[in-house]
């Protein structure tokens, strides 16, 4: 047996029911791990020591009374702030929320509950979800493990960050235009946004509600699956959760079968603007795809022009009327205003929204507030609500003639920390590949497929398929992965530096 | 229908803010000022997107009402959801006043 946080989740999961190892002394090398690394990296906000150990110890209990456990149970997994978790504190990464200790469970921390996964914490993110780079945390920036002067992505950066770093197998993720998919791409990891409404969003605090979908973030496309199957299902507290059968993903993920798979290569997401590297580790991967028996066939999504525009419309006003929630009145931050004697509600209101809000939450529900203001709505909303039926017939089309799509899961690698704060449009620009799948409620995956000559930094490479054909995604992710790793020798995280290694 | 914007101005920002009850800065006010034009003429670009013909999607996975079963299930004490309040009195959110100056 390798060393124990350096095994897939699905090894830990078949040690542990062999008796190889306890899931006590599983999660008590992920906490170690996690107190040597992370004051570099800080892709966590909250440990939860005390609860992880004490879960883990309940699943050995269980597993020498003879009990029948789930499959996972005693895999530690590691949870972004933006899921409710009761009596752990739930930030979203904002000041307006610093201190809350939530007094339910989402439906995600339920089920992860019921099948004894020991949390070993919360992950850091963009507060609310509200950036592709870690940076806008109102707790400071999670590092990239590849390169600690780079961004890590985001929004879930401290999720994909945990991961790359052995800090965890497994965690949970969300993405509204691809806080999972992208992250994944910038720290060499899996991550999947599954169908719109195949995960309960019952506790996740909301950005955009149309947008949203939680998923797992892991080190492999069969981690994945396992995570996806146990997060996914019908859940009455969503109503826009799907009421069917969760996709096969674990069978798919297991099987990888390439051969005669037809796969379309989006025109529009494949040229100028990706960076050299990044269009050469995916011509490399779709070379390697079509030698194991895939037919590739380019495919054009014309109305892709009008995505990114359509994205921050939707996004911001969907954000910006979630957000008013956040009011001063029934929990979080309540700040009064200074120099008014007995202020009225609304004053406190504007005081501690202007307090709590960090730049980005504050520009984004500005911006919602225009789209959706008498006057403008139709000319912005309605309309960015018209570009989402041109993308569904447009993706309709493209899935007649081929199984998924694909293309590079973002146009660059990771950049350093700082470079694109003072541009948020620039930085906007980064979601062109993923944000469409949102738009539309497809699933997507982003897979690790080589470093970027000119950086060495990792590459993704994005897999879509139609509304609830979630196993497609990782049918095709687990044959390309499996042809890499031989290629490579070893799974690309090996060529990741050592972190911690010195100490 | 309004006009594509091309400019917006600290008086619209501010308008925006007191729209959205958020006590913006000077500082602040200035700053997205400058940074939403340049956002704003980018999401523009929606307005010549689709014809009067093509319908406005609001959802991915369009839904009818969904209604849970009318049952009795446990939900939160007063005393857990009072427990993240800023300010609480005799079981109840204890809040500011409500209406401005007499």
């Amino acid at each position: 047996m390798s060393e124990p946080i350096r095994m897939t989740a699905d090894e830990m999961a078949q040690a542990l029911a062999a008796g190889e190892i306890s899931s006590v002394e599983l999660t008590r090398s992920h906490l170690d791990r996690i107190a040597t690394v992370d004051g570099d990296l800080h892709a966590f906000l909250h440990v939860d020591e005390e609860g992880a150990l004490a879960v883990a110890a309940d699943v050995d209990a269980r597993r020498a009374a003879g009990d029948q456990l789930a499959y996972l149970a005693g895999v530690p997994v590691a949870v972004k702030d933006i899921v409710v978790t009761r009596g752990v504190p739930t930030t979203c990464g904002s000041k307006i929320l610093q201190g809350w200790v939530p007094p339910y469970d989402a439906t995600i921390a339920a089920r992860l509950k019921a099948a004894r996964l020991p949390m070993l914490g919360k992950t850091n993110m963009d507060e609310f979800a509200m950036g592709s780079s870690t940076e806008h945390s109102a707790y400071g920036p999670t590092r990239n493990p590849w390169d600690t002067s780079r961004v890590p992505g985001g929004s879930g950066g401290g999720s994909a960050a945990a991961v790359a770093a052995f800090e965890a197998p497994l965690a949970i993720g969300t993405d509204t235009g691809g806080s999972i998919r992208q992250p994944g791409a910038f720290t060499g990891t899996v991550g999947v946004k599954p169908t719109y409404g195949a995960v309960s969003r019952y506790g996740l605090v909301a950005m955009a509600s149309s947008l949203d979908q939680a998923g797992p973030v892991t080190r492999t496309v069969l981690d994945a699956a396992l995570l996806h199957e146990l997060i996914a299902g019908h859940d009455p507290m969503d109503s826009t959760s799907i009421d069917g059968p969760v996709a096969p993903v674990v069978s798919a993920a297991r099987h990888g079968n390439l051969k005669g798979l037809r796969i379309g290569i989006i025109r529009e997401l494949s040229g100028d603007g990706f960076q050299t590297g990044v269009r050469a580790r995916f011509d490399e991967a779709v070379d390697l795809l079509t030698g194991a028996g895939a037919e590739i066939v380019e495919i054009s999504i014309p109305s892709l022009e009008y995505a990114l525009a359509a994205y921050y419309l939707v996004m911001p006003s969907e954000a910006s009327s979630n957000l008013a929630r956040f009011d001063a009145m029934r929990y979080g931050l309540r700040v009064s205003p200074e120099g008014v004697d007995s202020p009225s509600a609304e004053q406190v209101m504007a005081a501690t929204r202007d307090a709590g809000f960090g730049d980005e939450v504050k520009r984004r529900i500005i911006v919602g507030t225009y789209a959706l203001s008498s006057g403008y709505y139709d000319a912005y909303y309605g309309s960015a609500q018209k570009v989402r039926t041109l993308l569904a017939r447009d993706f309709a089309a493209a899935f007649e003639g081929v199984d998924v799509l694909a293309s590079p899961t973002v146009p660059t690698t990771a950049y350093p920390l700082g470079d694109k704060l003072d541009d948020p449009l620039a930085m906007y620009l980064g979601d062109i590949a993923t944000l469409p799948a949102n738009l539309v409620g497809i699933p997507g995956l982003s897979l690790p497929i080589g470093l970027a000559d000119e950086d060495q930094l990792p590459v993704g490479m994005q897999f879509l398929a139609p509304a609830t054909a979630d196993e497609r995604l990782y049918n095709v992710a687990a044959g390309l992965e499996s042809l890499l790793e031989q290629a490579w020798g070893a799974p690309l995280l090996t060529q990741a530096p050592m972190l911690g290694a010195v100490r | 229908m309004s006009e594509p914007v091309t400019g917006i101005s600290r008086q619209d920002v501010e308008h925006l803010a007191g729209l959205a009850r958020i006590d913006l800065s000077d500082a602040e006010i200035d700053q997205l000022a400058t940074e939403l034009p340049a956002i704003l003429e980018h999401v523009a670009m929606v307005q010549g997107a689709a014809g009067d013909d093509v319908p406005a999607m609001s959802h991915p996975l369009p839904v009818d009402n969904v209604f849970r079963v009318d049952a009795v299930r446990p939900g939160l004490t007063a005393e857990e959801a009072l427990a993240g309040a800023p300010d609480a009195e005799q079981q109840r959110f204890l809040v500011p006043k409500i209406l401005g100056e007499q």
